[in-house]
């Protein structure tokens, strides 16, 4: 699979085909039965913006709960990890290693509702030992895009030799 | 006050030196001039990178600050910079420079070709050097009282220069041939037979090789050869490059130069007087630049290649016919097809459709008819300039 073309669809989701093919300098109909494959392969997962909410003045809560598990024999971590990730509040499951066991993020309106949450569906759970919440303050970068940079192509003198 | 000292002097003896007054002012003041004030302009004329510094190597030089690395260095730089550079061309290209004897850390390309020049030229010595040339090689030599002989080069054979022009032009005075390819106007790059033929030239006629080699990383698809690395040519050669366009690091105003323990000296002296050495925080940010691999340096060099392929196919699609460039960040299109001049196109373009670009004609008569577009920027803003370019050329062919 030409992972050119997959790198320049992870720098623009939107770039056409025929973007692509020019960049690349690859046949349009190349590209296109490459990106036909790492659809169908899952090897492209989904196609998405980074919005940043804030600047909208959009209340969202974000947490970060730190969740301790008892494994389960046979399944390990699986069987309850899949518990927790099939929740849409649940936006991503990291199963880490050190103090804790899986990293929980989740998304609400209000912190009331990503509160709620936890205790009602989460902590409640029987092979979880117990849970830390962690209220997101402030985003400074996400998924490589720093949220509020960006002025630094500015500072270029507009002409040199 | 004396009346010797007042502007009604009747002194004719001018305040200005001869020497300074005979090198012209830069060409694109004037598109500078008018950019500044214009809203939504879009500007292809620039000549660096348009990433910032790779964050381990900013912070380096934070580091160095904060540790109160803030002195003076020795006048050859920082041993450590030179250990790691001579690791580095060795690697690189196969070519050993003893650190301690035949490696000089410069103030970027920049003073290290002044310091190359003002080293190497007695008066009137010629220096001949391909025409489209980069703009300070002309005023570098006069300002050393050399002379600038340009060689042409055409796009017929992608503006890179053939030994015969060069040995055609070969004269009593001749003392060095200044190259620099991956070239800054034209983006041409010589393969490593065109190169020995020009070393070969050098050879019989016992001449210097300057070679600006800058843009030594950024090549698309070849091999980029150090000149140094020719069969006998590293006693014959002055290598200068350095970290601002690999790294992106044009602010930090650091670089090298290599060559034969007795030109290392001179260019040291010169150097020692005028400079005393490269900035120290520069320097250790260069060494991390160097110690942290390449990574991010290919990265850098893929990114600037798609933008490459988009601004090239586009200038073809739109009538102004372009060779390929396989270095650098530019792409010098022909502008023929609209019976302009490079100045007036450039001119025009920019009041009509807010697109600067840097005229051929700044970079030697060979650049005539040519302008410098630099696919360092952003591709959304390469294919808003093609739109407008395309424009442009409809009313005007």
């Amino acid at each position: 699979m030409n992972k050119e073309v997959l790198k320049a669809l992870e720098k623009d989701a939107r770039a056409t085909p025929e973007q692509i093919a020019t960049q690349t300098g690859l046949p349009v109909a190349e590209v296109q039965k490459t990106i036909e494959k790492a659809e169908r392969d899952r090897v492209i997962v989904k196609y998405k913006t980074v919005v940043n909410w804030e600047r909208l003045g959009e209340e969202q809560v974000q947490a970060l709960i730190e969740v301790k598990i008892q494994p389960q024999r046979n399944v390990g971590f699986d069987a309850i990890a899949e518990r927790i990730y099939r929740f849409p509040e649940v936006r991503s499951v990291y199963l880490v290693s050190g103090t804790y066991d899986l990293a929980v993020f989740v998304v609400g309106k209000t912190m009331q509702e990503a509160a709620a949450f936890v205790w009602q569906k989460l902590a409640t759970l029987e092979s979880v030992q117990g849970t830390v919440t962690h209220f997101l303050l402030k985003r400074y970068k996400e998924d490589g895009e720093i949220l509020d940079g960006g002025g630094e192509k500015g500072r270029r003198q507009p002409l040199t030799l | 006050m004396s009346p010797r000292s007042g502007p009604s002097s009747k002194r004719v003896r001018s305040i200005i030196s001869k020497r300074v007054e005979g090198i012209s002012p830069s060409g694109i003041r004037k598109f500078f001039d008018i950019l500044l004030t214009m809203e939504g302009a879009i500007s292809l004329g620039v000549g660096e990178p348009d990433f910032v510094t790779p964050w381990h190597v900013s912070e380096a030089g934070i580091y160095s600050i904060e540790k109160g690395y803030t002195m003076y260095t020795s006048n050859k730089g920082l041993l450590e910079l030179r250990q790691e550079l001579s690791r580095y061309l060795d690697s690189r290209y196969g070519v050993e420079y003893d650190p301690d004897t035949e490696l000089l850390i410069t103030v970027g390309v920049s003073e290290g070709l002044d310091l190359a020049m003002r080293s190497i030229i007695d008066p009137k010595d010629e220096v001949l050097s391909p025409d489209p040339t980069y703009v300070s090689y002309g005023p570098c030599t006069v300002l050393a009282e050399g002379v600038f002989v340009p060689v042409p080069t055409v796009v017929e054979n992608d503006f890179k220069v053939k030994a015969v022009d060069i040995e055609k032009r070969v004269t009593p005075r001749t003392k060095a041939i200044l190259l620099g390819y991956p070239n800054n106007p034209t983006g041409a790059v010589m393969e490593r037979n065109e190169l020995s033929e020009v070393a070969e030239v050098a050879r019989k006629h016992d001449l210097l090789v300057v070679s600006d080699e800058i843009y030594d990383r950024l090549v698309y698809g070849v091999k980029h050869t150090c000149f140094a690395s020719l069969p006998g040519m590293k006693e014959h050669t002055v290598l200068l490059g350095g970290f601002s366009k690999a790294y992106a690091m044009t602010g930090w105003r650091v670089g090298y130069a290599a060559a034969r323990r007795e030109i290392i000296e001179a260019m040291t002296k010169v150097h020692q007087y005028t400079m005393l050495c490269a900035p120290i925080v520069a320097q250790m940010a260069a060494t991390e630049a160097l110690r942290a691999g390449d990574a991010v340096v290919k990265e850098m060099v893929a990114d600037y290649d798609r933008r490459r392929r988009v601004m090239l196919k586009g200038f073809n699609d739109i009538g102004l016919a372009c060779f390929e460039p396989k270095g650098a960040f530019y792409c010098f299109p022909s502008v023929k097809v609209t019976g302009l001049s490079s100045e007036e196109f450039a001119e025009q373009l920019l009041v009509e459709e807010k697109v600067a670009v840097v005229p051929g004609s700044a970079f030697g008569e060979c650049g005539e008819g040519y302008v410098r577009c630099c696919y360092a920027t952003a591709l959304s803003d390469i294919e808003e300039a093609l739109r407008r370019m395309g424009r442009f050329v409809e009313r005007h062919r």
